[in-house]
């Protein structure tokens, strides 16, 4: 098959929605000739033109705060906002309006908007550039998230994505914009709530996110040449959760690290620890769950200090290791 | 303006209209107030007496696909872009026939059949969601105007900055209505704002700013009249101050302590938008006293009956918690 790049899948995924419906439209800074900060947009504007690819002035607030006002008019808005860091600014408008706005109106009303945005460290761009702040909105009723780690994922999480009649919160990560992979040319459609058992493996389930799968899969291959089989299940979705397949994952290994890049505290593999604990998977489960997550620090500038704040290939190895010595049986 | 002024004054049903549904937001807010007080009405209120004009003002020269969206005060809004003040009373007092079925209250009431978005909790948000259901106005071209209601305020917060330069720079359909009724809560325009009009930060988005008295409804008519046609001409958003008085405190906790009994009653003697255009239409000869006298029974009679709706009407089920959080 065919293979392009993450960041292509995104712009695929956009084209094709927005060539069959008319309603859905692009909105962000710099995205029209400019092509966007990643070149994710690049060619959009010359093919719908700049009433479907609106470049709109450094306005969070506005873009957001008017793709809310346009969902709940009929239109399927996307938004892209730059970095994820720059939600901070828009927060008012998913949080308060978009989420909460059917069920304060009983029930009337819809409001699809697609918030695109990048998140994630790895590149450099320090404290205000590279936050991994998912978590925050799984935590508000009315939102759906979405992290895909592939490229097939991407494209076809990104048409669901657009289908959905909530407001979606869509996580790319800038590591892994570059990541090619097999793409069919034709649009199709995944889920939302339904997540990919990347690996199959029978000693460790790694639950892990968004980058972090790549790395769990790095790591999977390293583990299997020491006889470790690992088991790597990518929720895709924070919310909907697929907690059935998890849970499954876990009963068959026994044994389960959760792995995020988000800061460790009150990140999103808080929720997958606890769900685990308490499910019937904890009666199987033959050493405590571990989770590894970013340090509690703002993201540094200083490479070797950046990479030391998120989980590495060799930090999930070690956590493997460990795990399997805590064995008791 | 005297011409159009009289024109609009001739048909004595149009105005004795307006004067009804001034009346009725009246009414109905006093009647809010005392349930309030009997504890019959729970959370918070913000009560609109006194700027009745602007709400029925605006509304009346708007379409029915025109759409409004408003603020935490916005019961008058409400009225006057044509919601039923039983179901409306239903919402304040929780019950499963309120247009939220009780889910959303006071500040969240909307009925999107009557294209009214929303109420607001949050001050400011509804400039840019007035902004985007304009672009969608635009770009399915619906041709309806949307009119964005919101206090003074509300253009202290980046949210108005934002949506109003983007509407112009877009040429949206949307009619920016500021009702200055001299303070946010308890802070007043004087202390927070270091202009004298807020009409001319229009300026700053390069679209016009027209201030005008709030209380004189045949004035806010005619603004309004011509912002909503400059919009529908595709021509782009216009910004209105209009100045009034809140009557009542800002909610419920409210001593009023920053401000003075003296000034209250200032506006409540000179500036009570009923009153002045009630006689005006006696002055021009378009109603009488008694015809004003039966009015305020016949609505006195109306809230009666939706505060009977209200309270006869079932409260929501328990096991509807969980409804409507997606669609």
């Amino acid at each position: 098959m065919r293979e392009i790049t993450y960041l292509e899948a995104v712009r695929e995924a956009m084209v094709q929605e927005m060539r069959v419906n008319n309603d859905v439209f692009l909105m962000g800074e710099d995205i029209g000739i400019y092509g966007g900060p990643f070149g994710l947009t690049k060619g959009m504007i010359e093919e719908f033109g700049p009433e479907r690819v609106r470049n709109t002035p450094i306005s969070e607030s506005a873009l957001t705060g008017s793709a809310v006002g346009a969902a709940l008019m009929g239109m399927r808005p996307i938004v892209e906002l730059q970095f994820s860091d720059f939600i901070t600014v828009a927060m008012d408008n998913i949080v308060n309006q978009a989420a909460k706005i059917r069920y304060m109106f009983g029930g009337k009303g819809k409001v699809p908007i697609v918030v695109r945005t990048p998140s994630g460290s790895g590149v450099g761009f320090a404290a205000q550039h590279s936050q991994s702040l998912e978590a925050w909105f799984t935590h508000v009723p009315g939102l759906k998230v979405v992290q895909p780690s592939t490229p097939y994922d991407a494209k076809g999480l990104l048409r669901a994505a657009i289908e959905d009649d909530n407001p979606v919160l869509f996580y790319e990560h800038k590591l892994l914009y570059g990541l090619k992979g097999e793409v069919p040319e034709e649009s199709y459609s995944i889920p939302l709530g339904k997540a990919d058992v990347k690996r199959e493996g029978s000693d460790i389930t790694i639950v892990a996110t968004s980058i972090m799968v790549q790395r769990a899969l790095e790591a999977a291959k390293l583990l299997e040449a020491q006889g470790i089989s690992v088991e790597v299940v990518d929720p895709r979705t924070l919310f909907p959760l697929d907690e059935e397949t998890i849970v499954n994952s876990v009963k068959k290994t026994g044994r389960v690290i959760v792995v995020y890049e988000a800061v460790k505290r009150g990140g999103f593999g808080a929720e997958i620890a606890s769900l685990i604990a308490e499910s019937e998977a904890f009666d199987y489960l033959d050493a405590p769950i571990i989770r590894l997550g970013g340090a509690a620090v703002p993201i540094p500038y200083n490479t070797i200090l950046e990479q030391k704040a998120v989980p590495q290939i060799d930090d999930i190895v070690k956590a493997a290791q460990s795990i399997l010595n805590k064995v008791t049986v | 303006m005297e011409k159009t002024v009289k024109s609009t004054l001739s048909n004595k049903e149009e105005m004795l209209e307006l004067l009804h549904q001034m009346q009725v937001i009246r009414t109905f807010e006093e009647q809010v107030e005392k349930l309030f007080q009997a504890g019959e009405i729970g959370g918070t209120m913000h009560l609109c007496i006194g700027q009745e004009a602007s709400a029925v003002g605006a509304c009346s020269v708007l379409e029915r696909k025109d759409k409004i969206i408003t603020t935490h005060r916005g019961h008058g809004h409400s009225i006057a872009k044509g919601m039923d003040i039983g179901r409306m009373m239903a919402e304040l007092l929780g019950r499963e026939t309120g247009y939220c079925h009780g889910k959303g209250g006071s500040m969240h009431i909307a009925d999107l059949d009557v294209g009214h978005l929303g109420a607001n909790g949050i001050v400011g948000a509804g400039l840019p969601i007035a902004t985007g259901a304009a672009l969608a106005s635009k770009m399915k071209d619906l041709g309806y105007v949307v009119v964005c209601f919101f206090g003074d305020g509300a253009t202290n917060e980046g949210a108005f900055h934002e949506a109003l330069n983007l509407a112009s720079i877009w040429d949206l359909p949307v009619v920016f209505i500021c009702e200055n009724n001299q303070y946010g809560m308890s802070g007043s325009v004087k202390e927070m704002i270091n202009i004298e009009h807020i009409a001319t930060r229009a300026t700053s988005y390069g679209i016009p700013g027209k201030l005008i008295d709030g209380n004189d409804i045949i004035q806010v008519m005619e603004t309004v009249q011509e912002a909503v046609e400059r919009a529908r001409r595709g021509e782009g958003p216009t910004l209105i101050e209009a100045e009034t008085y809140r009557w009542r405190g800002h909610s419920r906790s409210d001593a009023r302590k920053y401000r003075t009994r003296e000034e209250e009653a200032f506006w409540r003697k000179n500036r009570d938008p009923i009153a002045l255009f009630k006689n005006k239409l006696i002055v021009e000869g378009i109603i009488t006293e008694e015809d004003f006298a039966h009015l305020v029974e016949q609505v006195q009679k109306e809230v009666n009956d939706a505060v009977e709706f209200a309270r006869n009407s079932p409260m929501p089920s328990i096991d509807s918690l969980e409804n409507d959080v997606y669609a």
